[in-house]
């Protein structure tokens, strides 16, 4: 029963923060410039450095907000959590320290939205929640969102932050990649639409699985996607790397992605590939 | 076998890199009565990291394929230390859809230190070469035997183990990522491989445990006797399957992998927007 009321408050005041947060006026500084905003002014302009450019990484609440209609979003699942399957000293802290920090139970969110009046399923991964590495929870809410998709005919969307497998949970990660990569392709087969968009950054697991496999793989502007991280390479090859490698528009330079798409005209291209490949 | 069950962790790691264990080659001359190596991906180039070809199991045709290390340090810079790039998984994947022509079982051998992390890897589309060929192994609509034969890291190993049965030769270890990358990772510090792989749990013994992998072959004179039996009774049982049921035991094998649980009170609303 004590647990019973310590989930309930515990959920209760995450929702708060976040009802809290469209109104917030935290001053935030941006990384590239160093020039200050509120983070009500930057949320009114999806998260873009007003004076730069600069891409802040978005929330799932924001990014859901940007992409869907109001009040058409309807989480599910939303309380799985890992068993820690390796007894992984320390990981269970980590967990809760970033579950405090972002009000969510792991590094993902998914649910149905509708945008512009068509429905669609929809998983954001969250870069914040230890690097939005994917575990068995990360692996779970992907295939049973991309089953949900199946079953109702819906389209997907996929947004990744993530850099990669989650060490903690060991091999049981890196068979998140099959099982994620399974659920897509069968989805696939049976006439479903996967759109997957990249952020900044996607990387190792998470690149090398199921964010891969969309029909449609589109990235935000010069968002970081790659299998081994720059550093992994600079250490290999003992030399520095040429500037923009391995950001969204060498990869589209290189032929792996299908568009560079900017925040503010990313609603309306989702809606469009939608409707074209809306089933008859 | 008494011996070496009392192996920690890291000596695992340093026996399964042995130059002096057996290899994919010795492997391909000890159980199979024929063997024509095809190469190339078709797209771009030929990655040697990884021998792939057609073979005879006992009379039988299978399409075989795995990492290659090589022995001599000539050899080891020749098939890139194990480390393949995208040529490589675009190879395998091309070899295991020409399996599927004609109705041949893939075995895989796997052995290798992780994908090679290199600036041509990924101007090539590594991300995209592994996740097509998970993505491939698991929809393919014949059966797929792995054995992990030596280290088996990170995507580069997963690459060519999405299978329906996974086997681990005895001292073989299959991670994550390499205990040094782990290391990196974790406290930014590589020389601290040893004490990673206390915890990683990537012996044969931890993952049988956790129902990671379908068994474990013993290593010493025996070892390819056991692997061939092994072959024999895998590919007999698999074989049994009509191949939509191959397909959906497959899915199922890996989409009951989970490590998770849903608190009390689980059908609470979540976020809303």
């Amino acid at each position: 029963m004590n647990d019973f009321f310590l989930i309930k408050r515990k959920r209760l005041s995450s929702l708060l923060k976040m009802r809290k947060a469209p109104i917030s006026d935290e001053i935030m500084e941006c990384p590239s410039c160093h020039g200050k905003t509120t983070a009500k002014v930057l949320r009114k302009k999806f998260m873009i450095c007003p004076d730069c450019g600069y891409y802040f990484p978005m929330t799932p609440a924001e990014r859901l907000s940007m992409i869907g209609d109001e009040g058409t979003f309807k989480e599910q699942m939303p309380l799985l959590r890992t068993k820690n399957p390796l007894d992984f000293p320390g990981y269970i802290k980590k967990l809760e320290a970033n579950r405090a920090k972002t009000g969510l139970q792991d590094a993902i969110v998914t649910g149905v939205l509708k945008i512009n009046g068509i429905k669609a399923a929809v998983g954001v991964l969250d870069g914040r929640f230890l690097m939005g590495s994917m575990g068995t929870v990360v692996g779970e809410r992907i295939a049973q969102i991309t089953e949900y998709a199946a079953g109702k005919k819906l389209p997907l969307i996929i947004f990744s932050a993530s850099g990669g497998a989650r060490m903690q949970e060991g091999l049981f990660s890196l068979m998140q990649m099959v099982k994620t990569s399974a659920a897509v392709e069968r989805y696939k087969e049976t006439g479903g639409f996967f759109l997957s968009c990249l952020t900044n950054p996607t990387t190792g697991g998470v690149s090398a699985s199921f964010a891969n496999l969309g029909d449609i793989i589109m990235a935000e502007p010069n968002a970081l996607i790659c299998f081994a991280g720059p550093r992994v390479i600079e250490q290999t090859i003992g030399q520095t790397l040429p500037e923009g490698f391995q950001r969204a528009e060498f990869l589209l330079e290189h032929g792996m992605l299908d568009m560079v798409v900017e925040r503010h005209k990313m609603k309306d291209i989702i809606f469009r590939l939608m409707k074209m490949h809306q089933r008859v | 076998m008494s011996e070496s069950k009392k192996m920690q962790p890291y000596e695992r790691v340093l026996t399964a890199r042995k130059k002096d264990r057996l290899q994919i080659t010795d492997y391909i001359d000890g159980l199979f009565d024929d063997f024509i190596e095809q190469k190339g991906d078709r797209v771009s180039g030929e990655d040697s990291s990884i021998l792939g070809g057609v073979a005879l199991f006992h009379g039988r045709p299978v399409t075989v394929m795995g990492h290659r290390n090589g022995r001599t340090t000539e050899e080891c810079i020749k098939y890139n230390f194990g480390m393949t790039s995208p040529e490589g998984y675009r190879k395998a994947v091309r070899l295991m859809k020409q399996a599927q022509r004609f109705q041949r079982p893939i075995i895989t051998f796997v052995d290798t230190p992780g994908a090679y992390p290199g600036i041509e890897a990924e101007s090539h589309g590594q991300s995209t070469a592994i996740a097509e060929s998970i993505a491939a192994m698991c929809r393919l609509r014949v059966p797929i035997i792995t054995i992990i034969t030596g280290e088996g890291s990170s995507g580069g190993a997963l690459a060519l183990a999405a299978a329906d049965s996974v086997w681990m030769l005895e001292n073989a270890v299959y991670s994550i990522l390499s205990p040094e990358g782990f290391a990196t990772i974790l406290w930014k510090d590589s020389s601290r491989a040893a004490e990673a792989c206390g915890i990683m749990k990537l012996t044969a013994g931890e993952l049988l445990e956790f129902g990671l992998i379908d068994g474990i072959i013993p290593e010493g004179k025996r070892c390819l006797s056991a692997v061939n039996k092994m072959l024999v009774s895998e590919l007999d049982r698999l074989g049994k399957y009509k191949s939509a049921t191959l397909l959906s035991n497959r899915y199922k094998k890996y989409r009951n992998i989970d490590g998770t649980y849903k608190p009390v009170n689980s059908s609470q609303d979540g976020m809303r927007i």
